[in-house]
């Protein structure tokens, strides 16, 4: 069951995702995206929306904004080219090191956006939702780099599997809350933000990390991550000779992937791969592979595809990675997967590890669980097309899954 | 009559009488799903109307009490086409008009093509849906419209005035004005500049005006009585039915009968 509209309509959409129409005045890729959400946010959306059109391309903003990603973030991220996986995959591989990035991963690059965003428009207190956990250790960092209250809302199951980061975001200062509603993982914790934000809606901001959401969310996140794909695309042109043929990244909301895609959308010899988290499998509440097995619907802001049974109950999902294990997806992936810019797959859990374990021998990178889907992407698109020049985006840093490694490739070896 | 004007004029006779109209909520199939029917016969006895929630994995808008009552009723199979089947099935509905309280996905993946005519042959008289902004609602008001069923409109303390004047004047059955900022289920206080909220959304609303989220006690019907021209029980009101106590004797108390 994959999702697909008449090729006319598709091109329609494509043509003016190509030209940058995207996201329309109302918000919307096509007809994804909008702003489903509860009265009481529609004005605190509409002074978000302000507050982008006014800062985010101002020349002091950005001025502060890349001072910020230099000098304290660490940008920019190293382009490594990875000699031995290119050996092994009979391949040209490159890796664009967001793990490299403070924090340890491509999530810095959005909380610190919207961090200074948030002390513009006034606000007294931030609250952020986290997967995995590096958006909340990001937002934490770049709260108190700010000097801003930051309460975290992570699911209890995420707690768990993730506890190297819930320590981290506490020593940082922020507040970490354990979400026990709902399905316990990332799309509760961003109901539960959801939920605060309606209760403060003036005074808070709501530092959401991925590329979903209601406007301007998607174009606002989408705008703070690109600097990965424009540093990419030069350093290709600079070290690997050429563009890529192919750009990969891992897509669970999909902040990394339209952050590193979105550079590279007009380059239409650019193929571009987005790697979803196929879990055990792909029957439903296996895995979270949102684009392969969805279908459209309005989840938490948005009209995108999501894992939904026939009722319009969103489903639960299953990855080994925390920051994939989510029902939805940015409403831009679902464009670009429906005008067919973008091809979608998935990896498993056991290819994602293989993967993982593959890179950390062959590199001297031991890659996030999240990121490795990426690899095992990228690894079967080399067996495809040999000889081809790809560029991974290496989203971030694998120390904080070290108690899901210890379970899973570790399991018996200590 | 229409089943949009219908709600109103249940509304009107409640005011007739001195006093505002009770509007009853329930989560559909909770705590059990044999529950509905009787629940609503009893509710539906006691109230001016009633509606039915819809139950949603995600229901962003609320607080514990209607979190946990969702998922109690999605465990036991509760879906909208369950709620528009039982509601055709029953021999006699309530004289209450009913509304559908539902999220927008659990809508559209019935299809908004059928469902207004399926809702109005169920008895529906409208729907109020939280996470649809007057921005996002054209499809599913105008499909409404062609049944002559109500699409309710939220307004909220944070709602600026010119934009309370435009939702004010698309509300179809009544306004929904927030009480406060926040998720449903809170004890609200009644302070004046709720009560100077209220009258300023009635001020703007030709559709009567209804009052939620929080509201629990007879001492917060009393004090809003004459600033608004009903108030909405939710969660005091699901609370009740997971403590197997009797609804209508609370929504009588909550009147002051």
């Amino acid at each position: 069951m994959t999702y697909a509209v008449a090729p006319e309509q598709a091109q329609k959409w494509l043509d003016l995702e190509l030209k940058g129409a995207f996201p329309d005045p109302r918000g919307r890729f096509g007809p994804f995206g909008g702003r489903y959400v509860p009265e009481t946010l529609v004005p605190a959306l509409d002074r978000l929306e302000e507050g982008v059109r006014r800062y985010l391309h101002a020349p002091d903003f950005q001025a502060e904004f890349l001072h910020e990603l230099a000098t304290w973030a660490g940008r920019p991220t190293a382009l490594t080219h990875a000699r031995e996986l290119s050996r092994l995959w009979g391949a040209d591989v490159w890796l664009k090191r967001e793990d490299l990035a403070h924090t340890g991963a491509h999530k810095i690059n959005n909380a610190m956006g919207q961090a200074l965003l948030a002390k513009r428009l006034g606000a007294k207190r931030i609250v952020a939702e986290t997967g995995a956990g590096q958006h909340g250790v990001a937002s934490a960092a770049a709260c108190a780099r700010l000097g801003l209250p930051c309460i975290v809302y992570m699911g209890a199951v995420d707690t768990e599997r993730q506890a190297p980061n819930v320590g981290r975001m506490k020593l940082l200062g922020a507040e970490v809350v354990p979400v026990t509603s709902g399905d316990q993982t990332l799309r509760a914790a961003i109901d539960e933000a959801l939920r605060d934000w309606v209760s403060d809606p003036m005074g808070t901001y709501y530092l959401l990390g991925s590329a979903v959401g209601p406007h301007p969310y998607p174009y606002l996140v989408r705008e703070l991550q690109s600097v990965i794909g424009r540093e990419a695309r030069e350093q290709m042109i600079a070290s690997a000779g050429g563009l890529p043929d192919v750009a990969v990244a891992c897509v669970g909301g999909g902040s990394n992937a339209i952050g590193m895609f979105h550079p590279f959308i007009r380059d239409t010899g650019v193929a571009l791969l987005g790697v979803e988290a196929g879990g055990r499998g792909p029957g439903l509440g296996d895995n979270s592979a949102t684009l392969s097995f969805g279908s459209p619907g309005v989840l938490q802001g948005s009209y995108t595809m999501l894992l939904q049974d026939a009722n319009g109950q969103v489903q639960e999902t299953h990855s080994v990675s925390a920051g994939l294990d989510y029902s939805g997806v940015g409403p831009e992936h679902a464009l670009l997967m429906t005008s067919g810019r973008v091809r979608y797959e998935q990896a498993t859990d056991d290819e994602a590890l293989d993967a993982l374990s593959q890179c950390c021998h062959a590199e001297g990178i031991l890659p996030a669980i999240e990121t490795a889907h990426a690899f095992a992407g990228a690894r079967r698109w080399a067996l495809h097309n040999p000889g081809s020049r790809i560029l991974i985006c290496c989203s971030g840093r694998g120390d904080k899954d070290m108690p899901t490694l210890q379970k899973t490739l570790l399991k018996g070896k200590l | 009559m229409n089943p949009s004007d219908s709600i109103v004029a249940a509304i009107r006779e409640a005011n007739g009488a001195g006093r505002p109209a009770l509007v009853a909520f329930l989560t559909a199939g909770f705590p059990g799903k044999e529950d509905f029917p009787v629940q609503l016969e009893a509710i539906g006895g006691a109230a001016d109307v009633v509606e039915i929630g819809v139950p949603f994995s995600d229901p962003m808008a609320d607080g514990m009490t209607i979190q946990r009552s969702s998922r109690v009723a999605l465990g036991q199979g509760v879906s909208l086409s369950w709620i528009i089947e039982t509601l055709r099935a029953m021999p006699r509905r309530p004289r209450a008009p009913l509304l559908l309280m539902s999220y927008l996905n659990p809508l559209l993946a019935y299809g908004l093509d059928r469902l207004p005519a399926d809702a109005r042959a169920a008895g529906v008289s409208g729907f109020i849906v939280p996470d649809l902004p007057f921005e996002e609602s054209a499809e599913l008001r105008t499909a409404l419209e062609a049944e002559g069923l109500a699409l309710v409109q939220m307004v909220t303390p944070v709602t600026p005035p010119e934009r309370l004047a435009t939702l004010c004047e698309a509300a179809r059955g009544f306004v929904y004005a927030v009480t406060m900022t926040g998720t449903t289920g809170k004890q609200v206080d009644v302070p004046p500049d709720v009560l100077g909220y209220m009258d300023r959304v009635r001020a703007a609303s030709p559709a009567p005006v209804c009052a939620g989220f929080g509201i629990r006690t007879r001492e917060q019907v009393a004090r809003m009585t004459g600033h608004v021209d009903g108030v909405v029980v939710g969660s005091a009101l699901v609370e009740v039915l997971e403590r197997g106590e009797d609804p209508a004797a609370f929504l009588r108390a909550l009147r002051g009968d």
